[in-house]
């Protein structure tokens, strides 16, 4: 029985399945907001380029976004351990750092939009913030969903043996921060040295 | 572990009632969902015949004016929408309900109350798209949109790019969910290649929404920025490239063709052998046919720009592509004619239908093969030679395959038969409108009669004029047709011929359980053995082959009727769905007119019953069963999320 059932179903749980055919549609999402932007790289309509971009500071956000990884992990670890105090800590440590990383982010449109890059602008301002938006749109999903972990864990809906709720969504924070390091990579980094060049 | 004890735990969070009104607004049941969104379709497939009717009166004569040129560009922009996104699409979603748990021997989805969120979220979105009629007018820019044409002030193209974002949502859930249950929750013993090909079908199709709709969803958030936002992704004036939604568009625009058209083919592949009483010619080859279409299907979508600025190197590769293309189609075309070789023909309406679907299918494969050669598709871009060629391939070919369908399964879902004597008449009467409507259409399309333009220009000639007028005729012949299909389906439903359980010998396992089918599907869940597995239950084959029947009850788990029963956990109704799809009204309102007090309303809303459906008491204790759970016949309780 148990050899026959392997071979009609992946061995994986529904919801961990679900949620990785999920991101597998996200990437192509992304994917397609990173091609416009390539796209528009130099349209900027005589408005600010590339060269606007701060990338010692956002090396600093993404350095917090990245490492919200890792406590992520750490979450994960101890709820599998049935240890959820410790869970919590690591989970609101994890938001946090979330949102470090989206104040960063609100920072950087202001900064930005004071020298001059407005959505309407160019084709390259609208590619910018449409895409580096999204992107904090899901940080935000993320941050709630993590809050939601706390809270229900301190409710008891999700019991010490429910390690699977932890770990989807750490798929999903991790694959925020995946799309980050491109992001972080293709959109500000090859750019600037390019112009810088 | 046994859950009788944990059914009726004495939660009172949750709806009970299996019948009746509330019954249908909670359920979670895979086959009451597949049955909603069939009556849904049947709406909206009237709404859009209607739209249909109205382009077609104003096209019967040269120099009309029946409609104003605004008027009819709402409704030929709606007439599209309407078919694609409102019919063809959620048809294929109520078979891949009813039938995907059937036929891999499950009792539900995975996600059954995901299911029911992609049913009301595409209601609602359809309702949402219908309303700009009433609101200063519905979307005019057709249905692929162009950029930065549909960002004109006067093209009410924000309904659109809301209301198909809204509908892309209950299609990804769907897909998410299906591909799920199909990797997930097959039967034991029913392998990969033993998976009946309309299950492969469904698979590569929800592979193709999944990937495809994300592309479509960020063209779409592209173009509400513009409209709404004012950003300047498509706007020439500062450099905005209009290519760039063209092949964002198209991107998704062509797998999204394959997405309607894949279905079809699965359910004629589960047709041809039963009515041919022999098995599907070249399984493999037609999976893997099918499978390579998905494949290929995502580069070939530059053959619908071939007269936009895309280079001779581009117009060269996919014109190859596109050619290349036709080859799996081909295969798949040569394994039905070669299963109907031989066999034992009965041409049933399901029949008919079927063998209807490839002759249509396959003249509007070849005139789909000439779009690939560049100069002639430079010569017939934007006439009415392709309309012809995508109405014999959507209505020829995926509409075909789904009436099909609807007369095929039609005694499972009600245990009665539908009229034999007014679906061959339905048949006969379709097949002769269709032709008659379009075919004329490829003459007048290469005799330079261009798409989407209100008025039949009088210069065209006479000839022109003609192949008009009996475009016309005949869609008067399918309206009469598509009412006798009407009242054909409601008499049968009504007052139809008892079927019995398995009226047309049959071979897959959808079968193996009583018409109309249980609550509960299976009373067992049954152990798969062959390809084809009802059919190998019912026959065996001597020493030449033929098929001679097994005595009844000789198959092992299908006669412990009702023994079971007690045991079987099935998921609880739920309002939740329901109640949180809601909120797409107040948020899709609120982005059309920029309003975010309606924006803050709707999202809010979408969290808090987000939240409802999280804490909602689940009946069969914890949800973190461990996952094999599910082939245990007498707590399937993996189902129920």
């Amino acid at each position: 029985m148990s050899a026959e059932a392997h071979a009609t179903t992946l061995g994986m749980d529904h919801r961990k399945l679900a949620m990785w055919t999920f991101l597998g549609s996200e990437f192509l999402f992304f994917g397609a907001f990173v091609s416009a932007y390539l796209l528009y790289l130099d349209t900027t309509a005589g408005g600010p380029g590339v060269e606007i971009f701060d990338i010692p500071f956002t090396s600093v956000s993404s350095f917090v976004l990245l490492m919200s990884s890792l406590t992520m992990v750490l979450a994960h670890s101890a709820h599998s351990r049935g240890d959820l105090r410790r869970m919590r800590l690591w989970v609101l440590a994890t938001a946090g750092q979330g949102m470090v990383f989206l104040g960063g982010q609100v920072f950087e449109f202001t900064v930005f939009y004071r020298e001059g890059l407005e959505l309407g602008g160019s084709p390259f301002a609208s590619s910018f913030f449409v895409l580096t938006g999204f992107h904090g749109i899901h940080v935000f999903v993320g941050i709630l969903l993590l809050l939601s972990l706390y809270t229900l864990s301190l409710t008891g809906k999700i019991k010490p043996n429910q390690d699977l709720k932890t770990e989807m969504i750490g798929l999903y924070w991790h694959f925020v921060d995946i799309i980050w390091v491109i992001i972080f990579t293709v959109v500000y980094l090859i750019p600037e040295i390019a112009v810088l060049d | 572990m046994s859950s009788t004890e944990v059914e009726h735990k004495g939660y009172s969070g949750r709806p009970r009632a299996q019948s009746g009104f509330t019954a249908w607004l909670t359920t979670t049941d895979h086959k009451k969902i597949g049955i909603m969104y069939f009556f849904t379709v049947l709406v909206f497939f009237f709404l859009g015949g209607a739209e249909s009717g109205l382009i077609r009166a104003q096209l019967a004569q040269a120099e009309q004016s029946l409609l104003t040129e605004e008027i009819y560009n709402q409704v030929f922009t709606m007439h599209g929408i309407t078919m694609v996104f409102l019919v063809v699409m959620p048809l294929s979603a109520a078979f891949f309900n009813y039938l995907i748990p059937l036929m891999i021997g499950a009792r539900d989805v995975a996600f059954p109350r995901l299911n029911a969120f992609s049913y009301w979220v595409y209601l609602f979105g359809g309702i949402f798209l219908y309303t700009s009629f009433f609101l200063g007018g519905a979307p005019n820019g057709s249905w692929v949109g162009y950029a930065p044409l549909s960002l004109d002030s006067v093209s009410n193209m924000a309904y659109y790019a809301v209301g198909l974002q809204i509908l892309g949502v209950s299609s990804l859930a769907a897909a998410v969910n299906f591909i799920v249950t199909i990797l997930n929750m097959r039967a034991p013993g029913m392998t990969f290649m033993r998976m009946p090909v309309f299950i492969w079908m469904a698979l590569v199709t929800n592979f193709l929404l999944l990937f495809a709709l994300p592309i479509i969803a960020v063209a779409l958030f592209m173009l509400h920025a513009d409209a709404v936002l004012g950003a300047q992704f498509f706007n020439p004036a500062t450099g905005g490239d209009p290519i760039l939604w063209q092949h964002l568009f198209w991107l998704f625009g062509h797998p999204e063709v394959y997405i309607m058209i894949l279905p079809a083919m699965g359910i004629v592949s589960e047709i041809l052998p039963v009515g041919s009483r022999k098995p599907l010619f070249g399984y493999a080859a037609v999976v893997f046919a099918g499978a390579a279409i998905g494949f290929i299907g995502f580069g070939v979508w530059a053959h619908h720009m071939f007269t936009s600025a895309i280079g001779p190197v581009a117009r060269s590769a996919f014109a190859l592509s596109t050619m290349f293309i036709a080859v799996p189609t081909g295969i798949k075309i040569f394994n039905w004619v070669f299963t109907m070789w031989g066999g034992k023909l009965r041409f049933t309406t399901p029949m008919l239908f079927s063998i209807g679907f490839i002759s249509m299918f396959t003249i509007g494969g070849l005139s789909g093969v000439t779009h690939a050669i560049v100069p002639h598709n430079a010569q017939q871009h934007d006439t009415y030679y392709v309309v012809a060629h995508f109405h014999y391939v959507l209505f020829g070919g995926a509409l075909f395959g789904l009436i099909a369908g609807i007369y095929f399964w039609f005694p499972k879902v009600t245990g009665k038969m539908m009229s034999e004597k007014l679906g061959k008449m339905h048949f006969w009467t379709w097949l002769l409108g269709f032709n008659l409507t379009f075919g004329p259409m490829h003459m007048s399309g290469l005799l330079g009669q261009p798409r989407r333009t209100a008025v039949l220009p009088g210069e065209l000639g006479s000839t022109v004029e003609l192949y008009n007028l009996l475009s016309s005729l005949g869609f008067v012949v399918l309206f009469f047709s598509a009412l006798v299909f009407l009242y054909n389906l409601i008499t049968s439903i009504k007052s139809g011929e008892a079927s019995g359980d398995d009226p047309w010998d049959a071979r897959t396992l959808e079968w193996l359980t009583p018409s109309p089918t249980p609550f509960h599907n299976f009373d067992v869940i049954p152990t798969v053995t062959h390809r084809d597995e009802f059919w190998h239950r019912k026959y065996a084959e001597d020493e030449s082959g033929r098929a001679i029947p097994v005595p009844a009850g000789a198959s092992e788990d299908h006669d412990e009727a009702g023994a079971h029963d007690e045991h079987i956990h099935m998921p609880d109704p739920s309002y939740w769905p329901l109640v949180q799809t809601l909120g797409f009204f107040p948020l899709g309102y609120g982005l059309v007119y920029l309003n975010w007090w309606l924006i803050g309303i709707g999202i809010t809303w979408l969290v808090v019953g987000m939240y409802g459906w999280i804490i909602e008491p689940v009946a069969e204790g914890d949800d973190d069963d461990p996952v094999d759970d599910q082939h245990d016949a007498t707590a399937p309780t993996a189902a129920a999320h």
